[in-house]
């Protein structure tokens, strides 16, 4: 099952990833639409993260093209915001909030060229949006869970950019975190930006995406929420995981999406 | 004034090889120092072969291109032959360092080097060895020289890269994501390290450059969080390490180089034990100080 729509964000046709000669992603074939807030759902081990790096080009692509706003990366770079998954990086690093932050803008501003005021500004501001204005000065290593993902998100709300790919922003992070981080993100994608958020909590995820891709190697569906998940494209995408299958089908029986427990 | 310019010229060795073994620990590439610093040998060597000289600028061309080719190697055994890391940068180093202490006792009566000069140096020549002007003027140790542009290359080398340094050491994948060239930097930065060796070899020896790449930047990370307090923690520790290492060999009455590596490994140990930074210790010995 796949959609068909008028002028997709991102556009991605017979996609065919391989590590080492095994296919990680085989064929996928996809669009997004502009203002969406797009989940990206399927099992561990699904190429959900390599589809994301593939999108950034961060993996070779065997075969396939990615467009994004019609174009290649490299021309809507500055367009582009990327969080990668929170554990891809060192937080013992000596850093500080304002300092990860502030690499949201290097990519506005070029070779040899320091943060200007300006930069400060827009770095402070995404800061406050998330609601980590009060650690700016603190130094990486002493933030939870929680607050790392919320700096990671700051920096890439600095990029200032319209299309927004995000590798489980929702992994280990506390509830409230959870909560302050899905609100921002529907505020986004209510001016016009697009956000595709990988994910895989089955409970949750309804509530949260208008636009789903159900993906496991093989692209199983893609659409309106409503529309593709089902109990066959889930089962489909989850394979013979029992229990996770009837946890599923019991979800889609009561149709009511209790909000996930804090951990 | 000999002393002076002993301790000056171990100064500016640590802080060249202490600013360059920030970026080096924090990417967890401390090894590769230590293999770049060995494996620079057969370029030096094969450069002294070619040119009958031992010209400063063409060994310092001589070990950028070797060490870019070892990094270039490893990368390759990494990423192509699906070698691990560290296994990479072992196979890698030891023969091309093998290939330059065979090709130094070939041609022996050749090469004005030896190996206990490249493994253990003698700073204690430094003063002798002067830059005297056609008309006679001395101008001072020529190392000093030497050992001073090469400072000031890696100063401008860090001031004009900083931020794209700083990024793609600590998130290479992001760095990417805004296109800025992961590769790119990694091969400039390992440009730096083998002229840094190379500048550093015939002053310190080996050693001593090993030493000086990991042990100062490694004690300035255990006393902060803040990566320019990193840098500059590791300039103090540098002058320090090379101003008490002097002394102490004075004292014993031993070799300064071996002093200094003694200091450098004292201090390290003293900020292992007594950093001001509660439970860092146990910290950063889980975390900080993968080789590879
Ligand atoms: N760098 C890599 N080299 C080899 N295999 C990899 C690499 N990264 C991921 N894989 C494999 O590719 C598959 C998909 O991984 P990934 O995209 O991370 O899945 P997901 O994010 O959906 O859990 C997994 O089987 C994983 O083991
Ligand atoms: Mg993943």
């Amino acid at each position: 099952m796949s959609a068909e729509i008028e002028n997709p964000v991102l556009e991605i046709h017979d996609l065919t990833v391989t590590y080492s000669k095994k296919p990680v992603l085989w064929d996928v074939d996809m669009t997004i639409p502009k203002g969406s807030l797009a989940g990206i759902i399927g099992p561990n081990g699904a190429g959900k993260s390599t589809l994301i790096k593939s999108i950034m080009g961060l993996v070779p692509i065997a075969s396939g093209y990615i467009k994004i706003f019609d174009k290649d990366l490299k021309e809507v770079r500055k367009n582009v915001s990327y969080v990668p998954q929170r554990g891809s990086v060192d937080w013992d690093f000596p850093a500080s909030v304002v300092d990860v932050v502030m690499m949201g803008r290097y990519g506005h501003l070029g070779f040899f060229n320091y943060p200007k005021k300006a930069d400060k500004e827009v770095a402070l501001d995404a800061l406050r949006k998330v609601g980590m204005d009060a650690y700016k000065n603190r130094q990486i290593s002493e933030l939870s869970g929680g607050q790392q993902q919320r700096v990671f998100l700051a920096r890439a709300i600095a990029q200032q950019a319209d299309i927004y790919f995000m590798d489980e922003p929702f992994a280990g992070v506390d509830a409230a975190t959870e909560r302050a981080i899905i609100s921002l993100l529907k505020e986004l994608a209510d001016k016009g930006k697009t956000i595709v958020v990988v994910h895989h909590d089955l409970q949750t995820a309804p509530n949260y995406f208008d636009w789903m891709v159900l993906l496991n190697t093989r692209l199983v569906a893609h659409g309106p929420t409503q529309e593709v998940f089902n109990d066959e494209n889930l089962k489909e995408t989850y394979g013979g995981k029992l229990t996770l299958l009837s946890e599923i089908s019991k979800l889609l029986e009561n149709k009511r999406f209790p909000a996930r427990e804090a951990k | 004034m000999n002393a002076f310019l002993i301790i000056l010229t171990g100064s500016l060795v640590a802080i060249t090889c202490g600013l360059l073994g920030c970026f080096l620990i924090l990417r967890k590439m401390a090894m590769i120092g230590d293999a770049i610093s060995h494996s620079v040998l057969p370029g030096i060597v094969i450069a002294y072969l070619v040119a009958g000289s031992r010209d400063s600028t063409l060994m310092l061309i001589a070990a950028a291109i070797t060490g870019v080719f070892t990094t270039f190697i490893i990368e390759f055994l990494n990423k192509h032959g699906r070698l691990q890391s560290d296994a990479s940068i072992g196979v890698t180093f030891t023969w091309l360092f093998a290939i330059g202490v065979i090709l130094i006792s070939a041609y022996a009566g050749q090469v004005d080097l030896d190996q206990d000069c490249v493994l253990y140096g003698e700073i204690a020549y430094v003063p002798l060895d002067s830059w005297i002007t056609g008309s006679g003027i001395n101008l001072g140790p020529r190392a000093l020289y030497i050992i001073g542009f090469v400072l000031l290359l890696v100063i401008f080398f860090i001031v004009i890269g900083y931020k794209e340094l700083f990024l793609t050491t600590f998130d290479p994948a992001f760095a990417s994501a805004i296109g800025i060239s992961v590769t790119l930097w990694h091969y400039l930065l390992m440009t730096m390290v083998s002229i840094t060796t190379v500048a550093s070899f015939e002053l310190v020896g080996a050693i001593l450059v090993i030493a000086f790449l990991i042990a100062p930047a490694a004690t300035a990370y255990l006393l902060t969080d803040k990566f320019k307090t990193m840098l500059f923690l590791t300039v103090i520790i540098g002058v320090i390490t090379s101003f008490s290492g002097y002394y102490l060999a004075e004292w014993i009455n031993g070799s300064i180089s071996g002093a200094m590596s003694v200091i450098s490994g004292l201090l390290f140990a003293l900020a292992f034990l007594f950093s001001p930074k509660e439970g860092i210790v146990v910290k950063r010995v889980k975390y900080g100080f993968k080789t590879n």
